[in-house]
C-alpha cells in the first residue's frame, strides 16, 4: 500500500474564484450567500444562494469552448488548472498513460438542460443544439480534464448526490494507494443554480429563504451553492521523488449505505462512516482535531449529525471542533465535499479553523464546539470531511498533516 | 361543489396513507396514520394541486409556519382559511 498525498488543489465557488481567496474568505467567516441572479427568478419562492459571482466565461474560454462547456465543466476545467498548475506536474510517457481523473458531480449539465427543455418546451422550438449530449452528460467535466491534460488511466464520474466529490475522492485515494495510477486527478462540481435545479429543490421544501444556519437553533434549512473543488492526489514516494510541495496526507476513507430512507439521515450510517475512516487511517479518535461537517442547516441533517459525532467520538466529542463552511459558500451538492475539504486543508497546514457563520442560538441536540461564527487558530495534526447524501449513501475522508 | 374541503382533504391524505377515507377521523394526526416527514410534504403538494393554492410550509419548522397540522381538521381548517384569503 502506498501512502497517498495532495499535491495541488483549485477551486472556484461563491467565495472566491480560486483557493486563496475562498480561504481569505473563510478565515474572515465571510458570507457567499446572495439572492440569485437567475432568469425567472421571480417565479421562485426560494431566491438566494452561494452564486458564483463577477464571473465571464468568455474571458476563460473562447467561442469552441463555451459551446461545449457547461457551466459545470467550466468551473472544473478552472479549478483543474489552479491544482495541477500547482503541483506542478507535467503528464507525459507512463505518468500519462496511467494517471486518470475522477470526479463527482450530482447533476451535471443541468443549466445545458434547462436551457433546452425552456426552448423546445416553453419557446417550442424543434431544433436543438448539436452539442446538447456532449455539453450535458456527467461525465462531460472529467472527459475535458483528462482531454485538457491528456491523462489515458482510469477516467469517470460518480454521481452519489450530495457524497459525489467525497466519493470521487475516495474512489481516486484508493487508485493511488493501490500502485493503479500514480497520480490522479480528483474532487467534483455542481451548477445547479438555473430556474429548473433551484425549483426541484424548493419543492421538497427544505430550503432556507433568508440564511444557511447551521447548528443553530433557529436553523430553517439549507442554502444550495456551485462551483467545483479539484485536487492532485499523488503517491507520496513520486512527489517526493520530484520535491513537490505536499499539502496534506488523505489517510483513510470510508463510505457506508444507511439501507432505510431516500431522503431522512441516519446517525448509525454516518457513524460507521467516520469510524470506518479512522481505523482506514489507522487513526484514533483522539487525533482528530476538527471535522468538516456535513452540517446541511436542515433540521433533519444537523441534530442527526451531531449524534452520530457524539457517538463515534465518545468524551472526545467534547474536545474536538466541527464546523460547517456550507454557511458561507452553500451547498454545492455533488461538488460540496471538495470545496470543503479546503477547509480541512487550512486547518492542517495553516492552524486557522474555518467558522461556523450565522450560528445565532444554541441547540441542545447540536451541543458541540460548531467554531460559530469566528474563524479560530488551533493546531490540528488530523481532520474528517463528512459528506451524508439523499439515499442514505455516506462518504467520509480522513486526513492528516505531513 | 359538493364536497366540504375537510371531505376532499380527507380524501388525500386517505390516499397518502394507503387507507379508506372512512377510517380517517377529524382528530387523527398525520403520524397516527402513518404519514411520515415525505408523505406531509407530498400531501401539501397534492393539497396545493387540489385547491390551486401555496401552503407556506418549511419543512424545518413546521411549527413556525401558519399551516396546522396538527390534526386532520386542523389541516382542513387551515386549507379553507388559505382559500378564502387566496381565491377569495
Amino acid at each position: 500500500m502506498r501512502r497517498v498525498v495532495i499535491t495541488g488543489a483549485g477551486t472556484i465557488n461563491a467565495l472566491g474564484h480560486n483557493v486563496p481567496a475562498t480561504l481569505a474568505a473563510m478565515r474572515e467567516g465571510r458570507c457567499g450567500i446572495g439572492e440569485l441572479d437567475i432568469r425567472d427568478v421571480d417565479r421562485l419562492s426560494i431566491r438566494i444562494g452561494g452564486q458564483v459571482k463577477g464571473y465571464e466565461p468568455e474571458a476563460q474560454f473562447n467561442r469552441q469552448q463555451i459551446v461545449l462547456y457547461d457551466r459545470f465543466t467550466q468551473f472544473t476545467l478552472l479549478a483543474a488548472k489552479e491544482a495541477v498548475a500547482q503541483s506542478g506536474l507535467t503528464f507525459s510517457g507512463e505518468l500519462a498513460l496511467t494517471s486518470g481523473v475522477v470526479l463527482g458531480t450530482a447533476g451535471g449539465g443541468v443549466n445545458t438542460w434547462d436551457e433546452n427543455y425552456r426552448a423546445v418546451y416553453e419557446e417550442g422550438k424543434n431544433r436543438v443544439h448539436p452539442f446538447v449530449v456532449p455539453k450535458l452528460m456527467n461525465n462531460a467535466a472529467a472527459s475535458h480534464v483528462s482531454m485538457e491534460y491528456g491523462l489515458n488511466g482510469p477516467t469517470f464520474t460518480v454521481a452519489t448526490a450530495c457524497a459525489s466529490s467525497n466519493h470521487a475522492m475516495g474512489q481516486a485515494f484508493w487508485m493511488v494507494r493501490s500502485g493503479l495510477a500514480p497520480v490522479m486527478i480528483t474532487g467534483g462540481s455542481e451548477s445547479m443554480l438555473c430556474f429548473g435545479g433551484v425549483k426541484a429543490w424548493e419543492g421538497l421544501r427544505v430550503m432556507s429563504k433568508d440564511a444557511c444556519r447551521p447548528f443553530s437553533a433557529n436553523r430553517n434549512g439549507m442554502v444550495q451553492g456551485e462551483g467545483a473543488g479539484v485536487f492532485v492526489f499523488e503517491d507520496y514516494d513520486h512527489a517526493r521523488a520530484r520535491g513537490a510541495d505536499i499539502l496534506a496526507e488523505v489517510a483513510g476513507f470510508c463510505m457506508t449505505s444507511d439501507a432505510s430512507d431516500i431522503v431522512m439521515p441516519s446517525a448509525q450510517g454516518a457513524e460507521r462512516a467516520m469510524t470506518g475512516a479512522l481505523r482506514d487511517a489507522r487513526l484514533n479518535r483522539e487525533d482528530i482535531g476538527y471535522i468538516n461537517a456535513h452540517g446541511t442547516g436542515t433540521a433533519a441533517n444537523d441534530k442527526t449529525e451531531c449524534a452520530a459525532v457524539a457517538h463515534a467520538f465518545g468524551p472526545h466529542a467534547d474536545r474536538l471542533m466541527i464546523s460547517s463552511t456550507k454557511s458561507m459558500h452553500g451547498h454545492l451538492i455533488g461538488g460540496t465535499g471538495a470545496v470543503e475539504l479546503l477547509a480541512c486543508m487550512m486547518a492542517l497546514r495553516e492552524g486557522v479553523i474555518a467558522p461556523t457563520i450565522g450560528y445565532e442560538e444554541p441547540d441542545p441536540e447540536c451541543a458541540l464546539d460548531v467554531v460559530p461564527n469566528v474563524a479560530r487558530e488551533a493546531r490540528v495534526t488530523a481532520c474528517l470531511s463528512n459528506a451524508f447524501a439523499f439515499g442514505g449513501l455516506n462518504a467520509v475522508i480522513a486526513l492528516k498533516a505531513v | 361543489m359538493s364536497d366540504s374541503v375537510q371531505d376532499r382533504v380527507i380524501r388525500i391524505i386517505a390516499e397518502q396513507a394507503l387507507i379508506d377515507p372512512a377510517e380517517v377521523t377529524p382528530d387523527a394526526t398525520l403520524e397516527s396514520l402513518g404519514i411520515d416527514s415525505l408523505g406531509l410534504v407530498e400531501s401539501i403538494f397534492v393539497i396545493e394541486e387540489a385547491f390551486d393554492i401555496q401552503v407556506p410550509f418549511n419543512a424545518n419548522e413546521p411549527e413556525k409556519s401558519d399551516f396546522d397540522i396538527s390534526s386532520v381538521a386542523a389541516i382542513a381548517r387551515a386549507v379553507a382559511a388559505l382559500v378564502a384569503q387566496q381565491k377569495g
